[in-house]
Order: C-alpha cells, then structure tokens, then sequence
C-alpha cells in the first residue's frame, strides 16, 4: 500500500475548486451533497500485492452483510421442508442411534465407561456441526458467484458467514444433548466452563480447512467431490465412533495433530467430567489449527483475485 | 472541479477461454511431471481487456461508456467497482461507491420481497438503518405493497425486475456504476427508472453509466467516452462521440466517402455528399432546413431512357422514404444527381441511401451508399424512448383560450355533412 500512496503524491492535482464548481447542466440543488460534506472516503484500486494484504479492518466495516449473510443462511436452510429445524435434531439423534446399535452393541467398542447413547451424542453435536460448516464453507464461493462478479465486498466475508450460521444448528443440538446428558444423570461440573473453548476450536478449524477448500473450490470444482470423502476419512481420524484411548499412547501426539480429536475428547470431558482433560494433545491441536488457518486466510486473500475472474 | 475518479494507466489481462479450465487434474498432471516448471507462471493464450486506459471523472458528472461488445466497458467498470483487480495501472476513487452491474442482486427466490429488499440492500452497499428508513418508499416506487410478503419465486418477472431496481434506485451512493441495467422491465416502469436515473444526477452524484441504448446515453449524460478494443478512442460531450460511434459502426469502420472505381462498361455511382448546408462533414446531417444531397454517376457512354430509384433506409433497414422516376437521359463522363428536400425529419442516427439505375429492366447499378449519412440534428421528441417516432420534426405549440362557437353555426355544419 505503501508505494501507490507515495505515487499518489505525485499525480497531478485537481484544479483548485472555483467558485461556480457546479456544471450548467446540474441545477443547484441544496440537498446535493457537497464537496464539503461528504465524507472523505478514498478508495485505491492497485494490482493485487503479494502475500500480505489481508485488509481484516475492512471485513470490520462490513459486518452488516456478514450479519445479512448469515441471517440468510438461518432464513433459507430449512424453507420448505416439512418438519423444518426439527432436522437439527433428528440427524445426529437418528446417527447416534446407528453408532449405538452397530458400534457399541455389535461391535462392542469401549466408551471410556460412559452410556453409548451420552458418548456418541456428545461427539456427533461438535462433529455435525464441523462438517456441515466445512461443507457449506466449500460451497460459499461457488454458490455466491452471481453476486461475487457483480459486486464488491470483502469476499472474506463468505467463508466467514457459513461458520457462524451453523452455530445456530449448533445450539439447538446442543440443548438436546444436555437433555440426553440429564437423562443419564450426569451433572455439571466446573469441567463444562472449557466448552467455548473447545466450540472455538471446532469453529477456526472448520474455517481454516474451509478457507482452503472454498478458495480451492472456485478454481477447481473437483473439490467439492473430494470434500465428502475427506469428512468420511477425517471422522474416522477423529474419536466419533471410538474412544481416543485406543490409539497407542507413542501415537497421540500424531493423533492431536488433528484438531477434531482435542475438539470431541474436549465436549465429552466437559460435559460428562469423565474420560480425557485437555492436555499435551490439545496444545497440538490448537498449533495446528493455527497453522491452517493464517494459511487459509492468506491463500484465500492471495486467491480473491482470481475468484472473481473464474468462478 | 473535483475529480472522484482518476484512473491512471489502467490495464487488465485477462486469460482465454476461462470456462475451459484444465482443471485440477491437469493442474495436478503438471506438477508430478514437472514440479518446478509448474510453479512457474503458466504459458497461457491472454489477451488485454483494458489497455493503458487513463479517466478522469468529475463530481457531478454523468459520464456514459459506449463502445461493441468486449470491448472493455465492462471490465473498465468492474475495475473501478473493485469486483476485479487490474493487472497494471491505479485508480483512486473519492467517495462512497455504488454499483449496479445487474438487477437483483443477491436476491434469493425462498425468501420473501421484504426480506430480499434488505438483503439485496444490504449486499449493494447499504446499511440497514438506510434500507428500514427507506423500506416504505422502495416498495411504493416498486408497486409491490400487497406482495412484499410473497416469496420472489411467486413473483412475475416484471414484479421481481421492479422490486429489484427499487432496491438499487434507492442505493444513494456518491458515485454509482451502472452497467446496462436500464433495459429490463415494462415501459411504464422504464419511464420511472429514467426519472429516476435523472434524480440522482440532478442530486449532484456523479455516474457512470454503460449502455448500448445510444438515445439513452445521449439524453443522460454529460459526457461520453468510447471504448474501443480495450482503449479509450474518443473522449468528449456525448452528442460528438455519440455521432462518431453511430458512423464508424453504421459503415463498419473504414471508408473515404468514394466508392472504388472498378473495370467497369456501365455507368457507375462513385460518391455521395450533402451540398446544401454547406460546411461540416458532407455525410452528417445538421440541419432540419432545406436539404440538397447530391449523388455523382460516372458514366462511360451516354445513357438513354433510365429508370433511376432512390432510397432511404435507417438502420434497423427500415425503409424511411422512396422514389423513382422512368426516362432519364445521361451525359458521358461525371453526372451529378442532385436531390432537394424541404426537410429531413429525421431522428438523429445512422441512415443509409439507395441508389439504383435500370435499363430495360436490367440493372446497371445499385448503390448502398457509403458512408452512411449520419444525422446529428437535435433531437426534438418526447424525452422517454419508447415515445420516440421516427420522425423528428419541430413543432410549435400554444395553448390559447378558445372562445365558446356559436351553436347555430357548428349544428348547421354537422347537418350539412
């Protein structure tokens, strides 16, 4: 930024402002307003520069559409369909008792002591709500191109807006897995204070990796094939269906690796106060999704450019 | 005057065949064969949509771009929007920036026209203290008060392209982008825009406008830059550009006004020219007085008993007037053909003369006459387009009071017909 603002000094002037500064053809209107009045907005348009041009006081400036997008993601999910919000519940209830039957009574993997029904349902609330954020976040860009090539905005806001629509998802599963939990009779301990944490993480994660893949998306549209694979491989990769303490102790700080995992162990742990504190394997976690996701928002950024002449 | 927008040495490249991507199979093939050169900028088919183009824009102004189909118009105004980024040169933008590249935008058909007209308000730029204060008088300028509560996927098209330009005409910017958005909707509702497109350059804002509708263009701005193969090719008060575009595309761009002499035993047209107004380009029309167009036949040897026609078409070949005359005799050597007209009341705009020469039926020559005549006369009619006729003729006008006829005379005339 700092070269066109020093080339901008040197662009000739305009001409100092003369008295009738109005062009005969403009009436002189009093509402117009004028060069007085208005507000000093200078927008300079330059070539894309580099890597680090992130620009993340802009996105503050237009929360308002950040706020329209996401009011619109709310609004449009569940239009027209029968039983409306009621599939917030009904997936993981209907996946969890899949898990319960398949995984724990068939195939009677351990559940760190926890009732199969409190530890699927705690794990799956985090996970629907990672997955459909990652999902829809793949999709943003693509699904916006109409608006993105006839309109400006930070285009960061799109990524942005799935991720925090699903919170609302999220919520509502949220209060249905306390249901649950209390019909276990499990009580809440100091434990459940770490839960926004953990929501935090699954949130930068599902935005980090979705940074990636909505950008990756708009240039490649076989990302979107992909991407359903990648959430089958990746809940198999994280403690879903299975409890964390089966993987080989010399292997869980590869396993925390993934953030996914710091997230479940994470919502059982604070939810149930038994099984898994946050430890060692959370800071990985945390690393890690710090990682992807100043390379997400730079490769997004680096990409914006290109998004709008080919999406 | 202040300048709000100053482009300088703006230029975008633009890569062929976008649609036709590679893909990421391809993308990935290049990289296992050959990681390094993969990393390299890609040899690719390019081209410039914009090239070198420098702008000034005052406060106030109503500046038009015209110019064919890619020639860069668009890409200009997506540059200055910010949509896209150009790939060398600056711009400096000084005010709030509006742009309507398309009627609706960010309109989702689920969702109702209340909740549309926020969202596309929101996403155009407005704030929603803005929109909730102007909500009413948005679905007032749309006429939809009694289905802003509808899904726009119930609407008509004609109620969705209303609802969504009373977003955007709402849209109070300091400078607004307007890509060819005005040809959509009813007439009625065209008219409305119009006026309200004159509202906001009346208001002092300065707009930049699109358009391929040359009547349009003439009547609402000020000034008028031709873009032409990705550089700006005239720059100028829009009447004057307008008419140089409205020529150069009529004879399809290259011409010396003289017909090439070819190997040739008959008679032949050569050249055409206005005589009378004298002065100015002998193929625009400037005036609605007296007109004497002049037509010169090259004629090896003398001619007899000619059957000589004339035509004048405009430019959607519409036929504007014709006549022929039997029995005419030719000199050899250079003949002129003089004809004089009283007037020519005809819209400005691009028209083109027929000639043709027939012996016996059989013809001699015909001439579609080059270059096409241009009339660039004022234009005298109603101020919306879709009132325009194709004549253009002045006319007085008065109102007078009339005294009440005496009713014994007007009952004897009506029984007397």
């Amino acid at each position: 930024m700092a070269s066109v603002t020093s080339r901008s000094s040197d662009e000739p002037l305009p001409n100092p402002r003369l008295p009738e500064n109005a062009p005969a053809t403009v009436p002189q209107n009093l509402a117009a307003p004028t060069a007085a009045a208005r507000p000093a907005v200078i927008t300079r348009i330059a070539p894309p520069r580099g890597w680090f041009d992130l620009r993340l006081s802009e996105l503050w400036a237009y929360r308002e559409l950040l706020y329209f997008f996401i009011w619109r993601d709310v609004k449009v999910r569940y239009k027209q369909t029968v039983i409306g919000v009621a599939w917030v519940v009904i997936q993981p209830l209907l996946t969890m008792g899949v898990f319960t039957l398949f995984f724990g009574r068939l195939a009677k993997l351990p559940s760190d002591g926890l009732p199969y029904p409190v530890f699927y349902f705690s794990a799956l609330v985090p996970w629907t709500y990672f997955a459909t954020a990652l999902q829809s976040c793949t999709n943003v860009v693509v699904e916006n191109q109409r608006v993105i090539t006839k309109v400006y905005f930070p285009r960061l806001v799109l990524p942005i807006s799935p991720v925090l629509s699903g919170l609302v998802d999220f919520a509502i599963g949220f209060v249905v897995l306390m249901i649950v939990v209390a019909f276990y009779n499990f009580r809440p301990t100091p434990a459940i204070l770490w839960l926004p944490a953990f929501l935090l993480l699954a949130l930068l994660t599902a935005l980090g990796v979705g940074l990636w893949m909505s950008a990756l998306n708009a240039l490649y549209r076989d990302v979107r094939y992909i991407v359903p694979f990648l959430m089958q491989f990746w809940m198999f990769a994280s403690p879903v269906a299975y409890p964390s303490s089966l993987v080989p102790q010399r292997y869980r700080w590869l396993y925390g690796l993934n953030p996914m995992a710091g997230v479940i162990d994470g919502f059982r742990w604070a939810i149930t106060g038994h099984g898994q504190p946050p430890g060692p394997q959370l800071l990985a976690s945390t690393a890690a999704v710090l990682v992807i996701l100043v390379g997400g928002l730079l490769f997004f950024q680096r990409m914006e450019g290109a998004i709008a002449d080919r999406v | 005057m202040n300048s709000v927008i100053h482009a300088e040495h703006l230029s975008k490249l633009y890569r062929r065949g976008l649609n036709a991507d590679p893909g990421l199979r391809h993308a990935l093939e290049k990289f296992l064969r050959s990681p390094l050169e993969s990393l390299r900028r890609p040899k690719q088919e390019t081209f410039w949509a914009l090239k070198d183009v420098s702008l000034d824009v005052r406060e106030g102004e109503v500046l038009g771009l015209i110019g064919r189909n890619g020639a860069g118009k668009t890409t200009l105004l997506k540059i200055l929007s910010r949509i896209t980024k150009p790939t060398t040169g600056f711009a400096e933008i000084h005010g709030r920036v509006g742009s309507l590249l398309e009627v609706g935008t960010g309109f989702h058909p689920e969702l109702t026209g209340r909740e549309n007209t926020f969202l596309s308000g929101a996403i155009l730029g407005m704030s929603k203290r803005d929109i909730t204060r102007k909500f009413d008088e948005i679905v007032a300028f749309a006429e939809l008060e009694k289905f802003i509560d509808t899904p726009v996927k119930h609407y008509s098209s004609g109620m969705y392209v209303r609802l969504a330009f009373a977003v955007a005409a709402h849209l109070e910017p300091e400078i607004l982008l307007v890509d060819e958005v005005l040809a959509v909707g009813d007439i009625n509702f065209q008219k409305k825009c119009l006026g309200k497109m004159g509202d906001v350059a009346r208001a002092g804002r300065t707009v930049v406008l699109v358009s391929h509708q040359l009547n349009q263009i003439r009547r609402l701005c000020h000034r008028v830059v031709w873009v032409d193969d990705g550089q700006i090719r005239q720059d100028g008060p829009a009447g004057d550009v307008v008419s140089a575009y409205e020529s150069v595309m009529a004879r399809g761009d290259s011409d010396t006004g003289e017909r090439a002499r070819t190997v040739n035993t008959g008679a032949r047209f050569v050249k055409w020219a206005i005589v009378s107004p004298d002065g100015g380009d002998p193929h625009t029309l400037t005036s609605l007085g007296a007109v004497t167009v002049s037509f010169t036949l090259d004629v090896p040897q003398p001619l007899r008993n000619i059957h000589h026609g004339i035509a004048l078409f405009n430019h959607d070949r519409q036929l504007m007037w014709g006549w022929a005359t039997d029995g005419v005799n030719f000199h050899q050597g250079e003949n002129s053909l003089t004809f004089t007209f009283p007037m020519l009341p005809l819209r400005p705009g691009p028209y083109s003369w027929l000639v043709s020469l027939y012996q016996d039926s059989k013809e001699i020559d015909v001439w579609e006459c080059l270059p096409e005549m241009h009339v660039a006369t004022a234009a005298l009619q109603h101020q919306y387009d879709s009132w325009n006729g194709i004549l253009n003729i002045p006319v007085d006008f008065n109102v007078s009071r009339q005294l009440a006829p005496s009713s014994g005379n007007s009952t004897a005339e009506s029984k007397s017909q």
